[in-house]
């Protein structure tokens, strides 16, 4: 059962009064405490950036094949090289920052939401639907994410959408069940007996009570969802499964490059397998970071 | 003795095999016998009947096991010079009109279980494969549509009776696919007594030929094993104490199982920066054979789509692509190489390419032909139409040449995507009209038979395998007077006719490249010669290592134990 300090500690979370601080005196704050976690942010800012801006920091069309220049090494005119249709690989992965990023938002988000009203319908109604529910969750949890993203992409075919589809599946289980665990405490504080005393409908109680008081895990897995969600698609990109040529992604680009050019045209592959290590980096040492600052338990002890 | 196809022989380039570093010489060294040859396959083994499979997957394990009644010469694969396998003497030529054919069938041949052939066993094998029983499936049946009989007058003699007279059938016949089954073995009862087609159905699952190898085992996804058939009916054949194949399916893996030493070849082939990796590491330890390649690699867009019913988009469709320009680039990273017509280039049905550069879509002047293009799109009120490319997710050669394809048609304005599939789905949707737009359609053939192959461009309700989906009783019409034509000449302008209006008039196929065969291997692997086919030269009985006898004797140990 929940106490009532632990009931105070999520309350305060999300109560605390606003900062007087300016946000530079913050943010200089936030670097001198999470120095790494800032650094992952940096990396996320500066990706997201290019992904908005990239045409105007790329030098050539990332579809323009130019087959006199067909595997150029890196040079002033083409600095990452190009690949085996002489298409710029530089350009080639700042465009695959759109992929990469909207794959990530898109599945993370949806996979996020879903996972957020489940994990905490199944905390609030409790009992046999929390039951069945769970069990439910347990078996799509026996599978790891890539061979359940696998399986879904098998039945329903390849593309960007598809794709999405295939990584929100597994993080909707994944997502419920650590809400979950966080839903159950805020459950047996009084103001939800209060809510329900008052007449409120279940749906008001979990999406204006109780969803909003398990932010700081979901804020969390979120962030970690996003890299984990770039990875996978990157994967399934790689074994053909996921968006498909001309489109610039970077698991893609590892396919097309990595097994045939390794040795005569090593930067095909070894500047998108670069790419996508900072950005699933970069948004794990976000992750880990916001849930220092956020987590009021690891806040307490520092 | 020639047939009269051999005389039609492949001209000079065609023919070429080169070697990494100038051209491999007819070995006129002493064959060394012993040692087993270790060959990586990048293909599963659907069956093990011939008659019922089309994949180098089966071929390249299986075909050493059995013999054919005729075959192309192996040491002379680049042309379609057949001699006799299983029949004595020279391959016969035609009587009666050019429709009949009588075999001399070779005495003293005998199947691994110690079974004698006779002429029974040929005409077994071929009433299964020209007139299968239903419920049979035989894949090459309409390719023998001008056969009207198969008899053995005696033990020792197998006559075919044609309906006409057809250039095709010979090749037909040498066609690598044709295993000689034992008639015994076709007339197999089910010891369930559940299945009346049993013996047909035999071959799928066992083994039992005349060939240079008897079967050890087959580990599924490991490994194919044969040992030397000592009562193979070539003498002195084969050198080897027996083969593996090993199975593979990841180019990279085969690459590094020859560059590694694990295996010493690859029958189908890879790409040229492989190639070039390969030398580069090995250098003389590396030989590579290098052909053109009897596969067309070219698309349909489906007409039973109003956007493909329009010949103008078709045409605007084949005249986006700079073919010229690809065969200089594209064959530097992919497999294909050759500009050509319906007919392998080289081949004497092949158009000149003076002649070539007068379609639509072979024009010198990419620039000129596009142009022509958008205002044939803007004729046809099609200017940025979309469309998808239904691909195979193989990348030599689908995904790249698709890529480029993209690429091209983007140039005329026209918005084009494409949907990358496995080969078991990809082969569906080919089967289903309403799954694809427009269909990448290759088409890989082993003995060069221009005449028989053109089926493949016919009306849909003809041929099984039209992804174009139309119909064309003119293409149909001029397919039937090929088939029946004696005189090459008239032939000739026959398929010209045909050819120019699958190409060209009705663009009902675009040609995009033809395949180019490389063929890296351990130079100690001697006596096999690139043929324009992967499925061709695969008997294996001629093939040998020159290796110390040490090694080839502690090859047939660790393989076969001895």
């Amino acid at each position: 059962m929940a106490t009532l300090s632990e009931g105070r500690l999520a309350v305060a979370m999300f109560e605390e009064p606003a900062a007087l601080k300016p946000w530079h005196v913050k943010l200089r704050d936030m670097a001198r405490k999470q120095p790494v976690g800032v650094a992952g942010a940096i990396i996320v800012v500066l990706m997201v950036l290019m992904a908005i801006f990239a045409d105007i920091v790329t030098p050539y069309d990332p579809l323009l094949n130019s087959y006199e220049y067909m595997l150029a090494p890196p040079d002033g005119n083409y600095i990452f090289g190009t690949d085996m249709l002489g298409r710029d690989v530089y350009s080639r992965i700042v465009y695959g920052a759109r992929t990469a990023l909207f794959v990530g938002f898109a599945s993370a988000a949806v996979g996020g939401i879903l996972g957020l009203i489940l994990g905490v319908s199944s905390a609030y109604f409790g009992g046999l639907f929390d039951l069945i529910f769970q069990r439910v969750m347990d078996v799509f949890m026996a599978f790891p994410l890539v061979i359940m993203a696998l399986a879904v992409v098998s039945i329903l075919g390849t593309g960007t959408e598809n794709v999405i589809l295939a990584i929100i599946v597994p993080f909707v289980p994944r997502c419920a069940r650590v809400v979950r665990s966080s839903a159950l405490q805020i459950r047996e504080i009084p103001y939800i007996d209060a809510a329900k005393a008052c007449g409120f409908g279940h749906a008001r109680i979990i999406l204006r009570h109780m969803a909003p008081n398990v932010m700081a895990p979901f804020l969390i897995m979120i962030t970690a969802f996003v890299g984990q969600a770039i990875l996978t698609e990157a994967s399934l990109s790689y074994l053909g499964l996921g968006v498909q040529e001309p489109t610039p992604a970077w698991g893609l680009m590892l396919q097309g490059g990595a097994e045939e050019f390794a040795e005569s045209a090593p930067w095909v592959a070894v500047f998108p397998g670069l790419a996508i290590t900072l950005a699933v980096f970069g948004f794990n040492l976000f992750g880990d970071a916001l849930r220092d600052v956020l987590d009021p338990r690891l806040r307490s002890s520092q | 003795m020639k047939t009269s196809f051999t005389r039609l022989a492949m001209t000079a380039g065609l023919g070429a095999a080169v070697a990494a570093g100038g051209i491999v010489a007819a070995s006129a060294e002493e064959p060394k016998q012993g040692g087993v040859l270790r060959i990586v396959v990048g293909s599963k083994i659907p069956s093990y009947d011939g008659h019922r499979e089309s994949t180098f997957g089966m071929i390249h394990p299986i075909r050493p096991f059995y013999s054919l009644l005729i075959r192309v010469n192996p040491d002379d694969p680049q042309s379609s010079n057949f001699i006799c396998d299983l029949c004595e003497g020279d391959v016969p030529t035609a009587t009666n009109d050019g429709k009949t054919y009588t075999f001399k069938i070779r005495q003293g041949a005998e199947f691994h279980d110690g079974t004698p052939l006779t002429a029974h066993d040929i005409v077994a094998t071929y009433n299964k494969i020209v007139f299968p029983p239903e419920g049979i499936l035989s894949n090459r049946v309409s390719r023998f549509a001008m056969v009207e009989k198969i008899s053995a007058p005696d033990d020792f003699t197998v006559q075919f009776d044609l309906k006409y007279a057809s250039p095709g059938f010979m090749p037909m016949v040498a066609t690598p696919f044709n295993f000689v089954y034992a008639k015994k073995d076709l007339e197999r009862v089910d010891p369930e007594g559940k299945d009346p087609q049993y013996g047909m159905k035999w071959h799928q699952n066992n083994i039992n030929g005349t060939g240079a190898f008897s079967f050890v085992e087959h580990q599924p996804g490991s490994h194919v094993l044969g040992k030397r058939h000592e009562k193979y009916h070539h003498e002195g054949k084969p050198y080897l104490d027996g083969f593996k194949a090993i199975s593979a399916p990841k180019m990279s893996v085969r690459i590094q199982a020859i560059r590694g030493g694990r295996a010493d070849i690859e029958f189908r082939g890879f790409p040229p920066k492989s190639r070039d990796d390969l030398v580069k590491a090995l250098g003389d330890d590396i030989t590579v054979q290098e052909s053109a390649w009897n596969c067309t690699f070219g698309y349909a867009g489906n007409q039973t789509k109003p956007l493909f019913q329009d010949k103008r988009v078709r045409q605007a469709m084949t005249l986006a692509l700079d073919r010229w320009g690809a065969s200089n680039y594209l064959s530097k990273i992919a497999i294909v190489k050759t500009v050509g017509g319906l007919a392998l280039p080289g081949h004497p049905l092949a158009t000149d390419e003076a002649t070539l550069k007068t379609y639509y879509g072979y024009w010198p002047d990419i620039e000129k032909s596009r142009e022509k293009a958008r205002e044939l799109l803007k004729e046809a009120g099609a200017e940025g139409a979309s469309f998808k490319i239904w691909n195979r997710a193989v990348d030599q050669p689908y995904k790249v040449v698709g890529t480029w394809m993209l690429d091209q048609w983007k140039q005329v304005g026209l918005n084009v995507e494409q949907v990358v599939v496995p080969t078991g789905p990809w082969y569906a949707g080919l089967r289903d009209p309403d799954a694809f737009d427009v269909a990448i359609w290759p088409s890989c053939q082993s003995v060069v038979n221009p005449i028989v192959d053109a089926g493949a461009w016919i009306s849909k309700e003809r041929a099984a395998d039209n992804r174009g989906y139309y119909t064309d009783p003119v293409l149909d019409e001029w397919y039937d007077q090929m088939n029946r034509e004696g005189d090459p000449a008239k032939q000739a302008e026959l398929y010209r006719k045909f050819e120019k209006r699958v190409l060209h008039d009705e663009a009902h196929f675009g040609q995009v490249l033809w395949w180019h065969k490389i063929n890296p291997h351990r130079s100690f692997v001697k006596g096999w010669k690139i043929a324009p086919s992967h499925y061709l030269n695969q008997s294996l009985d001629q093939v040998w290592l020159d290796v110390p006898d040490e090694e080839r004797k502690q090859r047939t140990m660790d393989e076969l134990g001895g």
